[in-house]
């Protein structure tokens, strides 16, 4: 509210008090120019919210044949999370092990685009972006080709005896993590090099002529400069890979399910709204709730 | 404040920097005393820039040597060289308070009760009480402190400055020199300092060297450098010189004569860089001073003739142009001390000068006189 606030008096340095005249009329303008944009978040972010809030909450004994009584069955809450909380688990352990991949490869990729590729840095761009022109669905049907009992990869891993003769890679929680990583790199990528891209080479320098190695300076320049695109490309990616459940679908099996798809097929197989909606306020909440002590750890306020 | 033991003179020996055809730094060799300001001046792409990198470290030598006392560091890396940079554009690190910006250099060396130091260096650059402000909150000038004081609380056994008052305003940039040079004076540690601007390097150096497409044209104090310049880039760069094409005709013991544009000159020996062949026969603006007619000039000086062509007051002198009858305009500085005439466009007059203020340059056969000062042009123009 503080920056609307600031809007009517002009932008914070300009000197120039505004018009005494026509008072009335921009005290409201920065409202009306919010006013589509708010209307949009009202009618297909709150109030389905909310709907989905007050589904959480109704009769689990009700169906959709006989429909729903709201009786505030906050019940529906530890009986979901009782019964789905291994894949809670796996989603959370799935993503986490997927970021921890995705950083390896992204940060010196972004850094490597953004500081060493000189000319070629476009086209490198583009390779990040490009796998996007494609669904989502299709690039991880490929990697079902990729990972495949009979495909090449498995052939050589069977080869080199990192996988035993009768060895697979698909429909194992090695296959899910690895789509979980191909598909959101690039949310990782993306905002890393816009951060890196930003970071001067002076400072290297600099950091160099005060006695830092180039280990030290990259711990305690490069890093440190980066962090704002460190973590929103973290969230970026943490976000929707938790609640992802294609990569689950088309290269695990149930016993590879995330959370994702136990609500998938709560709305859809089962028809359990309450359940379904329980459980998506219970995701939203752990991820609200992780992404919180995260923010806090990392501590910058130059993105809150 | 723990001294680190005197490391000696800083001397380049031979050092050359070339980046694929083009040579920066060309053989380079000079000595810098322990203790003293050190100003490389020269416009730029001369090589200046370079030179400094490669003391710092951060450009690796062609070949040469950089000694320090009898130890060579041209191939150390920079964060193992006792040398400290101020840059450019300061640097600091944006992510770091003020404190920690200071602090970076003893922390990097593992040195973990860093707080009086930072304390007495931030109060040496007069910060007090700027710890736990970011860069981005501070002035241009106060920067430029912080980054300073970044770099000295290592002491270092040579601090770099790169140009280091460039993006400061006018006022600011003679604040700052004064202040530089009281910290030097201070510290006692071995400064070199990088510019292109002559006022500032002769404001600030116990020395300075003039560079020139990556060689130095001419070294020495200040005050010797502006009055008897050894080339005529010298002359013209540092402040501004008329400088007449003529020739050696002869010598009477003591003096050297020439001849030029038909008229008949002699500087004395001692001012002369070359006693034959083509010159240049130098006289500063403000050495030269206006007469009406050639009736007035004193005995024993030596005057050219011609119409003033323009005269503009600037406050605390006059400059005027003086078109000589075969077309060059020379340049007189009057001071508007009160006693003098005032000339304007058009009058008939005399610039007389103290044979004594004159100077006596080799000249290339071919080279016209050249009376504007040298403006920042790119290397290799004037070679």
């Amino acid at each position: 509210m503080s920056a609307l606030a600031h809007v009517p008096t002009g932008s914070g340095q300009s000197a120039s008090p505004p018009p005494a005249a026509r008072p009335g009329r921009h005290r409201l303008l920065p409202y009306l120019l919010l006013l589509p944009g708010a209307a949009w978040l009202f009618l297909f972010f709150a109030v389905p919210l909310l709907q989905l809030a007050a589904a959480s909450l109704y009769d689990p004994d009700g169906s959709l044949s006989t429909g729903y009584a709201l009786t505030w069955a906050f019940g529906n809450y530890p009986t979901a999370l009782q019964a789905y909380w291994p894949q809670f688990g796996r989603s959370f352990l799935y993503a986490g092990i997927a970021l921890v991949l995705a950083l390896l490869m992204g940060y010196p990729l972004a850094y490597a685009i953004a500081q060493k590729a000189g000319r070629w840095k476009n086209l490198l761009l583009v390779c990040v972006i490009a796998p996007m022109f494609t669904s989502f669905l299709v690039r991880t049907l490929a990697w079902k080709t990729i990972l495949s009992d009979n495909g090449w990869l498995v052939g050589l891993l069977r080869d080199v005896h990192l996988l035993g003769p009768d060895g697979r890679l698909l429909a194992t929680p090695v296959a899910v993590v690895l789509g979980l990583t191909y598909n959101f790199l690039p949310f990782l990528v993306l905002p890393l090099y816009a951060s890196l891209e930003r970071l001067d080479y002076r400072l290297l320098e600099a950091s160099s002529d005060l006695y830092a190695s180039p280990l030290k300076t990259f711990r305690r320049v490069t890093l440190p400069v980066s962090m704002p695109g460190l973590i929103a490309g973290t969230l970026l990616f943490f976000i929707p890979a938790t609640g992802d459940y294609i990569n689950a679908e088309l290269l695990g099996t149930p016993n590879q399910y995330m959370i994702g798809n136990v609500i998938d097929s709560a709305f859809l197989v089962r028809l359990d709204y309450p359940q379904g909606a329980a459980l998506s306020f219970l995701l939203m909440s752990a991820i609200l709730a992780v992404v919180f002590v995260y923010l806090r750890r990392a501590g910058t306020e130059e993105v809150l | 404040m723990a001294r680190e033991t005197p490391a000696g003179d800083l001397r380049l020996a031979n050092l050359t920097k070339t980046f694929g055809a083009f040579t920066a730094v060309d053989d380079l060799s000079l000595t810098i005393p322990q203790g003293s300001f050190f100003a490389l001046l020269g416009a730029s792409g001369c090589g200046k820039t370079t030179t400094l990198r490669m003391i710092a470290g951060l450009e690796e030598p062609t070949s040469g040597q950089v000694l320090l006392g009898d130890r060579d560091i041209a191939r150390l890396r920079p964060y193992k060289r006792p040398v400290n940079t101020v840059f450019q554009s300061y640097a600091l690190f944006p992510h770091l308070d003020i404190f920690e910006n200071v602090a970076f250099g003893l922390r990097r060396r593992g040195i973990r009760s860093v707080d009086q130091q930072v304390r007495q260096m931030l109060s040496l650059v007069q910060l007090d009480g700027y710890e736990r402000r970011r860069p981005a909150q501070l002035s241009g000038g106060q920067q430029q402190r912080v980054a300073l004081a970044r770099a000295l609380i290592n002491h270092p056994q040579v601090l770099l400055l790169d140009e280091p008052l460039g993006a400061l305003d006018l006022k600011l940039r003679r604040q700052m020199q004064i202040e530089l040079k009281r910290i030097q004076t201070e510290v006692g540690i071995t400064f070199v300092h990088v510019t292109h601007d002559q006022e500032e390097a002769m404001t600030m150096a116990d020395t300075v060297a003039v560079m020139n497409a990556g060689r130095i044209e001419q070294l020495g104090p200040p005050a010797e450098i502006y009055e008897f310049p050894a080339t005529a880039f010298v002359a013209n760069f540092l402040g501004q010189s008329n400088l007449i094409a003529g020739e050696v005709t002869g010598g009477n013991g003591n003096d050297i004569l020439v001849t030029a544009h038909g008229g008949r000159f002699s500087v004395p020996a001692a001012r002369a860089r070359t006693n034959r062949g083509p010159v240049h026969l130098g006289v500063r603006p403000e050495k030269l001073h206006l007469v009406a007619g050639a009736g007035q000039v004193p005995a024993g000086c030596q005057y050219l003739e011609g119409t003033i062509s323009d005269a503009s007051y600037v406050g605390v002198s006059t400059q005027y142009l003086l078109r000589t009858g075969w077309g060059t305009e020379v340049s007189v500085f009057v001071a508007n001390s009160g006693a003098q005439q005032r000339f304007v466009p058009g009058n008939r007059a005399v610039a007389y000068w103290d044979p004594r203020h004159a100077f006596l340059l080799g000249r290339r056969a071919g080279d016209d006189d050249r009376t504007t000062p040298v403006l920042d042009e790119p290397v290799g123009a004037s070679s």
